[in-house]
């Protein structure tokens, strides 16, 4: 059931990305026209995280929240923009701060989810 | 221009993999012997969206951008390889911050940038623009709080004072009244300073907001604080996305959201509190003034762990019930002795585990797993529960209120309703604490007066020491 879901839940976020890619490029596209896909994507994804999150069982909820917190890290790819791209000093000083403090979510936040989920262990079976 | 056009190309595959690593990478969580394979998938997708954002055709200088890699890996590192497990509820809570740092100053310097783009942002991008400040904000500073509740720079009692739900109410109102405003103004572009110095304060009071929401709230309560502030950082990266119009921030963000909201849930259940009651705060302070039943004329067993030995140590059925007592006294390895020392003298060893016990949601399991106690040994309130009448010991371990019987059958007391751990209906129970003071919800614990409960007072870690010393000695 969750493979079935999350099948669809990725088909869906695939034909949305690209439907908002093509509605991007394409000049005679209305500014309302990729909002409308992008509130598609959101509700999507937030439909497929909420079918697999309440399947995580309780024991792993800690490695959850670091794992969701390490994937929320993805705002990093805005700050590198903000970062490097041709703005005024100040607003490139705020994306280098930016930049660093989501680096240090995505490469912390998936490091310490790795250390713990290593600690699960199932009993060893009886030699 | 086909170059460009390429690239950008290039920028949504990487994008449209991530975003199926990181689905699927969750979807390894729901089983432990998939998850770390899934994580590992997931790590895979986020080089990859890197690895695609840099080749964007906005950037024209690489210098910062290696400026913050290197700092920002330079801190994260460290954190990650070192941080203990039993500093997990902190970690988890300022990685809350940087998430909602990085989202708040991508909002300004948004915000900033459309001032010099014809038209503006548009209604739906500063909708987003602001939500995202909004909420950035509030999560930086009501994480920094937790943070510091959890590592004791701030007291974890909860802070009230007069008037403060009023006050509260009139920054609360205020920060929305300056997003509304902004919305119908700054959305066709701003020329004046006005919408600047507008937004500047919707910042600030969103930073004042964060900290008098965590302020009121008790170290106990802080599993529902911590879901809370995963899924609002969730919410702001999303908003991130809507902003810039870009949907691996969307997916990853509604994911997080997702999360945090699921968890919020389950922790406020657990507490048998409403979401609304656990959204708008002030919790922990109203408790106090309910009375509850006095322990006057009822009198304690003590035990020592001399007894205690005798008793665990011939039993066959065991069922240990810890609780943030065995956090703080980082008793997890002790315990993991006693266990082991139990099932080779041929008893069954389990551990049940309330939602709300500790910190932070499933913090219970971290610190088990950390001391190598095999995962198949931890069980949840529902699969558990059933099992007390059947076993000979039940063994609590600086857990209080989750283990109260007031929660069934005393429609006075504060936590009635909340669903507890059936310690009761245990054969003996044994109850290791420091003292008799009570839990945090501020009252007495029918459980310590039965006649089948012992207690054995001291600090976890020593007691259960010399309970493992006495055990082996039979």
């Amino acid at each position: 059931m969750t493979a079935l879901l999350t099948a669809l839940g990725a088909a869906a976020a695939f034909i949305a990305v690209t439907t908002s890619d093509s509605a991007a490029t394409a000049a005679s596209s209305t500014l309302i026209d990729g909002q409308i896909v992008e509130i598609y994507v959101f509700l999507l994804a937030a439909f497929t995280g909420f079918q697999i999150i309440t399947k995580v069982p309780p024991l792993l909820h800690t490695p959850l929240m670091a794992a969701t917190n390490a994937i929320s890290a993805i705002s990093l790819v805005a700050s590198i923009v903000i970062a490097g791209a041709e703005r005024p000093l100040f607003i490139n000083i705020m994306g280098i701060v930016a930049v660093a403090a989501a680096t240090i979510n995505v490469v912390g936040g998936f490091v310490i989810t790795d250390r713990m989920l290593k600690m699960f262990k199932k009993t060893e079976a009886p030699k | 221009m086909i170059d460009q056009q390429i690239g950008a190309l290039f920028v949504q595959i990487a994008y449209i993999g991530a975003s199926a690593a990181f689905i699927l990478g969750l979807r390894g969580l729901t089983k432990p012997d998939t998850a770390r394979r899934g994580m590992q998938l997931a790590a895979v997708g986020m080089v990859l969206a890197i690895i695609g954002t840099l080749l964007n055709h906005e950037i024209v200088t690489y210098q910062f951008i290696v400026i913050g890699l290197v700092v920002g890996s330079a801190i994260g590192l460290p954190m990650g390889l070192l941080v203990p497990m039993t500093a997990m509820p902190q970690r988890i809570a300022i990685s809350h911050m940087f998430g909602a740092l990085a989202v708040t100053l991508v909002g300004i310097a948004e915000f900033v940038h459309y001032r010099d783009v014809a038209g503006g942002p548009g209604v739906v991008k500063m909708v987003a623009l602001g939500f995202e400040t909004l909420f950035g904000a509030l999560t930086i500073t009501g994480s920094f709080m937790a943070f510091g509740k959890l590592q004791g720079f701030v007291t974890g009692r909860p802070v009230t004072f007069p008037g403060q739900k009023l006050i509260n109410a009139a920054v609360f109102l205020g920060a929305v009244g300056l997003y509304i405003t902004l919305v119908l103004t700054q959305s066709g572009g701003g020329t004046g300073d006005a919408g600047l110095i507008m937004f500047g304060v919707m910042t600030v009071l969103a930073l004042i907001i964060g900290v008098t929401l965590v302020l009121p709230i008790g170290g106990a309560d802080m599993p529902v604080v911590v879901s809370l502030l995963n899924s609002y950082a969730g919410l702001a990266a999303s908003a991130t996305g809507f902003a810039i119009g870009n949907n691996i921030l969307i997916v990853a963000g509604a994911l997080d959201g997702a999360s945090g909201f699921i968890l919020s849930i389950l922790m406020s259940k657990a507490m048998n509190r409403s979401f609304a009651n656990v959204l708008f705060g002030a919790f922990g302070g109203e408790k106090a003034a309910v009375s509850a039943k006095s322990a006057e004329g009822l009198t304690t067993r003590s035990i020592t762990a001399e007894d205690a030995a005798m008793r665990i140590g011939y039993a066959r059925n065991v069922i240990i019930v810890p609780g943030y007592g065995m956090a703080v006294a980082q008793a997890q390895h002790a315990v993991r002795e006693l266990a082991e020392l139990i099932e080779k003298r041929g008893g069954r060893v389990r551990f049940a585990i309330h939602p709300v016990a500790g910190r932070m949601p499933g913090h219970m399991n971290v610190l088990l797993a950390e001391a190598n106690v095999p995962y198949d040994h931890l069980f949840d309130l529902e699969e558990i529960n059933e099992e007390f009448h059947a076993c000979d010991v039940a063994l609590v371990l600086g857990a209080n209120d989750v283990t109260n019987p007031a929660a069934k059958n005393d429609p006075g007391s504060p936590i009635y309703g909340m669903p507890i751990l059936n310690v009761q209906d245990a054969e003996q129970v044994i109850v290791v604490k420091r003292g008799m003071a009570t839990g945090f919800a501020g009252i007495e614990n029918e459980l310590f007066y039965l006649d089948k409960t012992s207690m054995l007072f001291g600090d976890a870690k020593s007691v259960l020491s010399q309970v493992v010393t006495e055990v082996k000695g039979l």
